[in-house]
C-alpha cells in the first residue's frame, strides 16, 4: 500500500448535549490510500457518519473534535481553520450526501448548483462553467444534460438527483470522495445502477472513496477494505474478503449474520406452520384497481396507480408485495384494509365480500385486519404512554375494563419480548426496534387474523431488522395470523414470505412461491431486482449459499 | 406555467376578491346595524346644539335617510348602490364616503408604504445579522430585540420619538403632513411592530434553513459563510417572511389609526377614528370595505411572488400547491 491519502489517528469527537458532552467517536485510526475504496460499516449511532463528517469539518451542530489528527496531504483537518477547510472542501474532497431528495437547494437550477463548485474555487468563469456543467452531468450518467441543467431539483427523480450530487462531488476533480450512505434513500435497482456508475467513475478518475454504509452487502460489493465501527470505535478493519470470510470480532460476526442480503434464508418460511394450511383462503383479491384523476391539461385524464391486481392470502401464511416506489404496493395494501377506496375489483375477507362494506361490517373488518407502519418513530403518539398505545385498539372497540386491558397490555408486551416496565414509558424513551415491537403489540391487541406490515423493518438497523423479522415469524407460528408484507427489499422478503407478488408501475409482473421466484424468476424485472440485492456475489463466513 | 394559465388564475382570484368584499360589506353592515343608536341620533346630538330636536324631526330625518325601513330593505338598497361604487354619504359631513376616503387615502398609503419598506429592511437586516453572527452574545441580544419591538405599544414609541428626536434634538417635525421629513417619525413608529414580526419569522426560518441538508451540500462545495447565508438559506427562508408581510399589511392600516392620531397627521386613520367617534356608519363601513380590498390585493400580490422564489409552487391549477 502506498502512502495514505487520508490518515486519521486517534480521532475523538463528542456532541454537546444538555446533560454534558457525549462521546460519539473514540480513538479512531483509519487510512485511505490514493484510489482506494474503503467502506466504513456500522449501525446507527456507531459513529461512522460522524467520523466521515469530521474529515471535512462538517459536524452537525454541537459536534466537536476533541483530539486526534486528520492528515490529508499537508493539512491537518482536525485543527484546520475555516479558510483552510474551505479550500479543501469541494476542490480536493467531494461529499456525496445521504438523502438526494433534500440535499439540493429547491430554489436553484441544477446547472447553477453544479457550477457553484467551479465558481467558488475559481476553476471556471461563468460561461466556461456552464459548458463544464453539461459535461459533468453527462459524466454522472444523466441523459439530456443540457436540459437537466436548466431544471429545478423537484423536476428530477431521486436517482437523477443523486447523479447531480455526484456531478457536484466530482466537479473539481477531488482526490477523495466521501459517500455517506449515498443510496440508502433510493430504490434497489436505482441504488445498484448509481453505485455501479460511481465505481466506474472513481476508477477512471483514480479517486479514493470513503464509503459510509450500514449495509455490509453494499460494502462487500464495492470496497477493497472494510472498517467496522461500533460504539464509536473501529472494532475490525481489513481487506474485504478477510473481514467477510474470517471475521475476528464478535460484533462483525453478528452484523454478518444479521445482514439480510448476505444471510441465507435462516428460517425457511415454507416450513413454518404447515399444519395451519387450509383450503379456504383468508383474503382474496380480484382485479383490484385504483385510478387517480390527473389535473386538467394535456395528457391522460387519470393515473392508473394500481391495475388489475389479483392474489390470495392463505391463513397463517405470509404474502409479500414487492416493488419499488410508485409500484402501487402500498396503495394495494391500503385498499385491502379499506383505507383507500378501490376503483375496480373485489376484495373478499374470510369468504365475505368487503369491497363495499360500511358501518358495522367495516368496523368488524377493522377489528380483524390491522396495520404495522414503516416508521416506528412516527406511528406512535408521542404523548401516549406505551400502555395507552398498546391498549388503544381495545378502548376503541370498548373491550374489557381498565384492569383487564392493563393485563392484556402486559401479556402483549411479553409476546413481543419487551419487559412490563416499558408500559409506563413514552415512545421517545425507546429505541427504534423497541418501538416497532410496540407497534406490533398494538396490531395484535385485537387478535386480528390479518396484519398488513408496510415496510416494517426498513427504518431499522440490520441487526434489529433480523430480530423483528424473527419475532413476526414466531408470532405467526403461535397465533396463525396471516401477513400481507410490503417491501422493496427482496432480501428481507426471502426470509419471511411464503408467496411473493412482484409489482411494477401498478401492475403485477410476476407472482409465485418464494422458492420458485428466487430460483427461477421468469420476468426480466424480477431478475433485475434479484441482481440488485447487494452482496449477492460476496463470499460469506457461512458459505452455505 | 403558461402566461394564459397565470392570467386565468389572477382572474379567478379577483372573482374571489369580489366575494370577500361582499362578505366584508355584509358582516360590517350587520354588526353596525346591531349597535345601539343610529346616525340620526348621533347627528342630532352632535350637530345641532340649538336645543332639543323633537321626536317628530328625528323621525323625519330617519325617513329621509331611509333608517326606518326594515333591515333587509336597507341592506339590499345599500348593497345595490355599493355595487355601483356609491357607498353613501357621510352622516357627519354630508360628503360622499368614496370622496372622503379617496382624499384621506394618499397620505396614509405614503405612511404605510414607507413603514412597510422600513419594516422589511430593518427586520430583514436584523434577522440576517443575528443569524450570521458567530458571537453568541451578539446573536442573543439581536434575537431578543424583535420580542421587545412587538411588545411595546405603538403610541408609547411615538411619544418617545417625538419627545427625543423632535422636541429635544429638533431633527424632525413632530406633527403634520409637511414634506418627507414629517413622514420619518410616524413611519418609524409604524414600522417597529411590523419589522419586529418580520425579523422574528425570518430569523426563525433562516435558522431552520441553515440546518437543511442542502446547506451542508453547499458547505461541502467549499462555499463561504456569506455565500451559504445569502445565496442558499435566505431565498428558502424568505417564503414564510413573505407570508407574514402579506398578513401585516392589514395590521399597518389598523395601526395607522393610532400613529396618525399621535402625530396629528391627516389620513385614513384619523378619518376612521373620527367616523367611529361620531357613529358615522356609512363612513365606517366604507373603511371596512377598503381594508378588505387592500388585504385581498396584497395577498394576491404575495401569492404571485411565491412561484418566483420557489419553482415548486405552481399558481396555475386553481390553487397554490406543492408540485
Amino acid at each position: 500500500m502506498s502512502a495514505p491519502l487520508l490518515s486519521i489517528r486517534d480521532l475523538s469527537v463528542s456532541y454537546t448535549t444538555r446533560t454534558g458532552p457525549v462521546p460519539a467517536v473514540r480513538g479512531v485510526d483509519l487510512d485511505v490510500a490514493p484510489g482506494e475504496v474503503v467502506a466504513l460499516v456500522g449501525e446507527s449511532g456507531s459513529g461512522k457518519s460522524t467520523t466521515a463528517h469530521a474529515v471535512v469539518g462538517l459536524l452537525p451542530r454541537g459536534g466537536r473534535v476533541d483530539g486526534g489528527e486528520i492528515r490529508f496531504g499537508a493539512h491537518d483537518l482536525a485543527t484546520a481553520g475555516d479558510r483552510e477547510l474551505r479550500a479543501v472542501r469541494g476542490a480536493r474532497i467531494g461529499l456525496v450526501p445521504q438523502d438526494p431528495t433534500v440535499s439540493l437547494n429547491p430554489t436553484k437550477r441544477i446547472g447553477a448548483q453544479v457550477a457553484e463548485v467551479l465558481r467558488v474555487h475559481g476553476l471556471a468563469g461563468r460561461r466556461e462553467a456552464a459548458a463544464r456543467v453539461v459535461e459533468l452531468l453527462e459524466r454522472a450518467g444523466l441523459s439530456d444534460p443540457a436540459v437537466r441543467a436548466r431544471q429545478y431539483p423537484h423536476e428530477l427523480s431521486g436517482g437523477m438527483r443523486q447523479r447531480v450530487l455526484i456531478a457536484i462531488a466530482i466537479a473539481a476533480g477531488p482526490e477523495l470522495l466521501i459517500a455517506d450512505e449515498p443510496t440508502s434513500a433510493l430504490d434497489v435497482t436505482v441504488q445498484r445502477r448509481i453505485l455501479d456508475h460511481l465505481d466506474t467513475l472513481t476508477r477512471e478518475l483514480g479517486t479514493a472513496v470513503l464509503l459510509v454504509t450500514h449495509d455490509l452487502g453494499v460494502a462487500a460489493d464495492r470496497a477493497q477494505r472494510i472498517a467496522v465501527m461500533s460504539g464509536g470505535r473501529i472494532v475490525e478493519v481489513g481487506p474485504t474478503e478477510q473481514v467477510l470470510s474470517d471475521p475476528r470480532d464478535p460484533y462483525t460476526r453478528r452484523l454478518l449474520a444479521a445482514a439480510p442480503s448476505l444471510a441465507v434464508a435462516r428460517r425457511s418460511p415454507a416450513a413454518v406452520a404447515p399444519a395451519l394450511r387450509e383450503a379456504d383462503p383468508l383474503v382474496e383479491v380480484e382485479g383490484l384497481g385504483k385510478d387517480y384523476p390527473l389535473p386538467r391539461g394535456s395528457g391522460p385524464r387519470v393515473l392508473h396507480a394500481v391495475r388489475d391486481v389479483s392474489f390470495t392470502v392463505e391463513r397463517g401464511r405470509t404474502l409479500a408485495l414487492v416493488g419499488e416506489s410508485g409500484s402501487g404496493k402500498s396503495t394495494t395494501a391500503r385498499m385491502v384494509l379499506r383505507l383507500t377506496e378501490p376503483t375496480t375489483g373485489r376484495i373478499r375477507f374470510d369468504g365475505e365480500d368487503v369491497t363495499a362494506a360500511r358501518g358495522a361490517d367495516l368496523r368488524r373488518l377493522r377489528r380483524r385486519a390491522q396495520l404495522v407502519y414503516q416508521n416506528p418513530y412516527a406511528s406512535l403518539d408521542p404523548r401516549f404512554s406505551i400502555e395507552e398505545v398498546v391498549t388503544e385498539p381495545l378502548r376503541a372497540f370498548g373491550i374489557g375494563d381498565r384492569a383487564s386491558r392493563a393485563a392484556r397490555a402486559r401479556e402483549l408486551l411479553d409476546r413481543v419480548s419487551l419487559p412490563a416496565t416499558v408500559l409506563g414509558r413514552q415512545p421517545a424513551e425507546l429505541s427504534g426496534g423497541q418501538r416497532q415491537r410496540v407497534a406490533i403489540a398494538r396490531a395484535l391487541a385485537l387478535s386480528p387474523e390479518l396484519v398488513v406490515c408496510d415496510e416494517p423493518v426498513s427504518a431499522l438497523d440490520v441487526s434489529v431488522q433480523a430480530q423483528v423479522l424473527e419475532l413476526l415469524a414466531e408470532l405467526q407460528e403461535d397465533t396463525g395470523v396471516s401477513y400481507l408484507f410490503i417491501s422493496h427489499d427482496l432480501a428481507v422478503v426471502r426470509q419471511v414470505a411464503h408467496t411473493v407478488v412482484v409489482m411494477r408501475g401498478g401492475e403485477v409482473v410476476e407472482s409465485g412461491t418464494t422458492e420458485a421466484l428466487f430460483t427461477s424468476p421468469t420476468h426480466d424485472y424480477t431478475r433485475e431486482l434479484l441482481a440488485a440485492i447487494p452482496g449477492a456475489t460476496a463470499p460469506t463466513a457461512g458459505g452455505t449459499r | 406555467m403558461g402566461g394564459s394559465a397565470t392570467g386565468r388564475y389572477v382572474l379567478r382570484r379577483l372573482a374571489q376578491a369580489v366575494v370577500v368584499l361582499w362578505a366584508a360589506y355584509t358582516v360590517s353592515f350587520l354588526v353596525l346595524d346591531a349597535l345601539p343608536g343610529d346616525p340620526v341620533t348621533a347627528m342630532a346630538s352632535a350637530g345641532m346644539d340649538s336645543g332639543a330636536v323633537d321626536q317628530e324631526q328625528l323621525d323625519q330625518l330617519r325617513a329621509e335617510y331611509g333608517y326606518d325601513d326594515p333591515m333587509l330593505v336597507r341592506y339590499l338598497d345599500h348593497l345595490g348602490s355599493a355595487a355601483t361604487g356609491d357607498l353613501g354619504d357621510s352622516v357627519a359631513t354630508g360628503r360622499p364616503v368614496v370622496d372622503t376616503i379617496a382624499q384621506a387615502l394618499p397620505p396614509t398609503l405614503q405612511l404605510a408604504g414607507a413603514a412597510l419598506a422600513l419594516a422589511v429592511l430593518l427586520g430583514g437586516g436584523l434577522a440576517l445579522v443575528a443569524t450570521y453572527s458567530r458571537r453568541r452574545w451578539l446573536r442573543q441580544v439581536l434575537l431578543s430585540l424583535p420580542g421587545l419591538g412587538v411588545s411595546v405599544p405603538t403610541f408609547w414609541v411615538g411619544l418617545v420619538l417625538v419627545q427625543v428626536l423632535s422636541f429635544q434634538l429638533r431633527l424632525f417635525p413632530a406633527f403634520g403632513n409637511s414634506g418627507p421629513s414629517s413622514l420619518v417619525l410616524p413611519a418609524v413608529t409604524l414600522a417597529i411592530p411590523t419589522g419586529a414580526l418580520v425579523a422574528q419569522v425570518l430569523a426563525k426560518s433562516l435558522l431552520t434553513a441553515l440546518d437543511e441538508p442542502y446547506v451542508q451540500t453547499a458547505r461541502a462545495k467549499g462555499a463561504g459563510r456569506a455565500r451559504v447565508h445569502l445565496s442558499h438559506a435566505l431565498r428558502n427562508a424568505s417564503l414564510p417572511a413573505l407570508t407574514v408581510v402579506g398578513l401585516l399589511a392589514g395590521q399597518l392600516l389598523a395601526n395607522s389609526v393610532v400613529v396618525e392620531t399621535v402625530f396629528s397627521r391627516d389620513g385614513l386613520g384619523r378619518v376612521t377614528a373620527g367616523a367611529v367617534g361620531s357613529q358615522d356608519l356609512p363612513l365606517v363601513q366604507g373603511v371596512v370595505v377598503l381594508g378588505a380590498l387592500v388585504f385581498v390585493l396584497v395577498n394576491l400580490a404575495v401569492d404571485l411572488v411565491y412561484p418566483l422564489l420557489d419553482r415548486r409552487i405552481v399558481v396555475a391549477g386553481g390553487r397554490r400547491s406543492l408540485a
